[in-house]
């Protein structure tokens, strides 16, 4: 193999890996509040790109990614009040199964405002065949920005949780709900908080990505499969461990390339993640504690 | 009197029964279509263009005075749900014949059922294993795809390229045509170094290209697919800096993909029928006033561009009504109006169908094209 073609499937892993990583963060923050998946994570995304593709004819493209951020909050606020919030304890395997359901319609509401074409963003810079030299491979401008919102989200939510006293009240309702709620802290509103910062994640997410996915109203089901493998493979409710998990399946998927056939990709990335649950059931970095505590 | 109201009620009702046949009546069609789910992209503008086309019909008296109703079942491009649908169709709905479905692999499946129903069926999937073996009751309006391969090795020939690479969709419709592609490759002294299958929920394929890129024999890359995801190869070639001819199918006929791949997509060379270039056909060509007529209509009332894809519902009904105006509402004598039917200018081409050929397109009906200016146009070297 020669160094280009080494650092252009290096770049490839990236390029998957991030976008991999965004989903996966998304699923930690309602995981971290709730202690479900929420199945429904990979429409937030489609919704922030749709949304945004449909708003970019009104206005500037930083306008429509920011409004789209926030109507896709607002979607993620609704979805929690309406479906999630009013059970009365309810268990881990019904609100699963709520949130899957809460993804067909999803899709179905999808497929009927927009139809069932593909869309994208424009590029952010350049346009489809811009691309910069890195050590001799080639780049697209748009996975750098995929790459440095991932980074962003990551290092925000960092901040967020540790600092201001909002993310401290969410880490507290994440580790003992009851506890919580008897030291004065509103669990369900906590809960509601974290649908809308997942939406607004995913939605942004959305944005980045569609220029190199595009966006269709369907596309939600196969991120939502990766983003679910990758925050697995990196422990759930951890942020750092999804992004190293995602630039890690990212990477093997693209080396893989070399070796066999690429309809084997998937496999391989499954193959991956049941090797790593035998070895470390709570995942690369996930706390063995931790995830002794939790119901799912 | 009121015997004689009675007498009169029940004369009303004998002159109606007797009469009936002779009548108005109601022509059952039914259709199977992919108008959601991943092939949406095809049963979309075909359910639309059925829909358009059976208001027409009856808005100007039906067929011989007699008024088409469409069942039209969404399939999602399940096969389960079409043979589901097929049996109801044949056996509750007693249509007279039915049309789809859309994909390949769904009207494999219903093919014995159709064929054993002694039911027309008028297939929108492009595979060639439709109508070959010839199954009496199954026609298909799509160009088959082995012409269309033969088409883009011609095109090679000229061009000097004998050494090339193929990407396809891992559908039914990306799996047949690599298959005739690596078939039929030989015939025209080409020689397939580098194939690939790639996953029609694709997000990015930038690694898969840079592997066939590393292989320096490459002179060209045939990318066969019909899903979105195609149009993420021209952008990845493009962005590694990979200029090579860069063929596709007549899958890309779609002017969605081309604004998907945008300035990447300038120069794919691609066969596909003439419904794309229907304004600058000349005006002497069989095709140009159904073209012309179709475009007209579609894009007014739906306000979207108009597809190849919905073209093969509007021919697949076309040629239905004009057999049922031949040979009224009978399978059998419908069926062989189709088998016996000639120069029947549709918008995949001109169609000739024989007892041997139930899908009665040349190899003519496909044009070679590329893509100028985010514009589909004929291809001229």
């Amino acid at each position: 193999m020669t160094s280009e073609l080494f650092i252009q499937y290096l770049l490839a892993g990236i390029t998957y890996g991030s976008i991999y990583a965004i989903v996966a963060i998304g699923f930690n923050i309602i995981y971290n509040a709730t202690g479900i998946i929420n199945f429904a994570q990979g429409e937030f995304v489609m919704f922030g790109g749709m949304i945004s593709i449909s708003l970019l004819q009104f206005m500037p493209l930083p306008i429509a990614i920011a409004l789209a951020v926030i109507l896709t909050m607002l979607i993620g606020a609704l979805i929690e009040i309406c479906f999630i919030r009013w059970l009365k304890g309810p268990s881990v395997l019904r609100l699963i199964i709520i949130t899957i359901g809460i993804s067909i319609l999803s899709r179905e509401v999808a497929v009927h405002i927009w139809g069932e074409s593909i869309r994208s963003l424009p590029y952010f810079v350049g346009n489809e065949i811009t691309s910069i030299p890195v050590f001799g491979a080639r780049i697209s401008p748009q996975v750098l920005w995929v790459v440095a919102v991932s980074a962003l989200m990551v290092v925000a939510l960092g901040i967020f949780f540790k600092t201001t006293s909002v993310g401290r009240e969410m880490r507290a309702c994440a580790s003992n709900r009851k506890a919580a709620t008897l030291c004065g802290i509103n669990t369900a509103n906590m809960v509601t908080l974290s649908f809308i910062l997942s939406a607004g994640m995913g939605a942004l997410a959305g944005c980045v990505m569609s220029p190199i996915t595009y966006s269709q109203y369907d596309m939600g089901t196969g991120l939502a499969i990766k983003g679910f493998t990758v925050a697995i493979l990196g422990g759930l409710g951890s942020a750092g461990g999804a992004v190293a998990a995602g630039l890690l399946l990212g990477v093997i998927e693209a080396f893989s390339v070399s070796v066999v056939p690429l309809a084997f990709q998937d496999a391989i990335a499954i193959t991956i993640l049941l090797i790593i649950l035998f070895i470390r059931p709570q995942g690369l970095f996930g706390s063995k504690e931790a995830s002794a505590l939790k119901e799912f | 009197m009121k015997k004689f109201a009675t007498k009169i009620l029940m004369a009303v009702v004998a002159v109606s029964l007797f009469a009936g046949p002779a009548m108005a009546e109601t022509i059952k069609v039914g259709a199977i279509l992919a108008a959601t789910g991943p092939a949406s992209f095809l049963g979309g503008p075909e359910a639309r263009t059925l829909e358009m086309l059976v208001e027409e019909v009856n808005a100007n008296g039906g067929i011989n005075g007699n008024k088409i109703e469409l069942i039209l079942k969404d399939s999602a491009a399940s096969p389960e749900k079409a043979i589901s649908f097929a049996k109801q169709l044949i056996e509750e709905d007693k249509v007279l014949a039915i049309i789809g479905p859309s994909t390949s692999g769904e009207t494999m499946k219903i093919k014995n059922i159709a064929e054993q129903a002694r039911t027309p069926l008028l297939s929108c999937g492009a595979a060639e294993v439709i109508v070959n073996p010839v199954a009496s009751y199954v026609f298909k309006t799509p160009q088959k795809d082995s012409y269309a391969v033969k088409k883009i090795f011609m095109e090679m020939n000229k061009m000097g390229i004998s050494k090339i690479a193929v990407l396809a969709g891992n559908t039914g419709f990306g799996k047949a045509g690599k298959g005739q592609l690596l078939k039929i490759a030989p015939e025209f002294g080409i020689d397939v170094v580098e194939v690939e299958v790639y996953d029609k929920k694709s997000n990015d394929l930038s690694a898969v290209v840079a592997k066939i890129k590393a292989n320096k024999d490459v002179q060209a890359v045939i990318n066969w697919s019909i899903v979105p995801a195609q149009a993420i190869v021209p952008k990845n070639m493009r962005q590694a800096g990979w200029d090579v001819p860069l063929f596709q199918s007549h899958g890309f006929g779609n002017i969605k993909y081309v604004e998907a791949a945008g300035a990447a997509a300038e120069g794919i060379i691609f066969p596909a029928g003439r419904l794309l270039i229907a304004d600058t056909l000349p005006a002497d060509n069989p095709q140009k006033g159904v073209l012309t007529n179709y475009i007209k209509n579609y894009e007014a009332k739906f306000n979207e561009p108009a597809s190849t894809f919905g073209g093969h519902a509007y021919d697949a009904f076309a040629i239905l009504m004009a057999a049922i105006a031949e040979a009224g509402n009978d399978r059998d004598k419908v069926r062989t109006a189709i088998e016996n039917m000639k120069n029947f200018a549709g918008t995949g081409g001109v169609f000739n169908f024989s007892k041997e050929d139930h899908n009665g397109l040349d190899i003519d009906a496909f044009q070679m094209m590329t893509v100028k200016d985010g514009k589909f146009v004929a291809y001229e070297k």
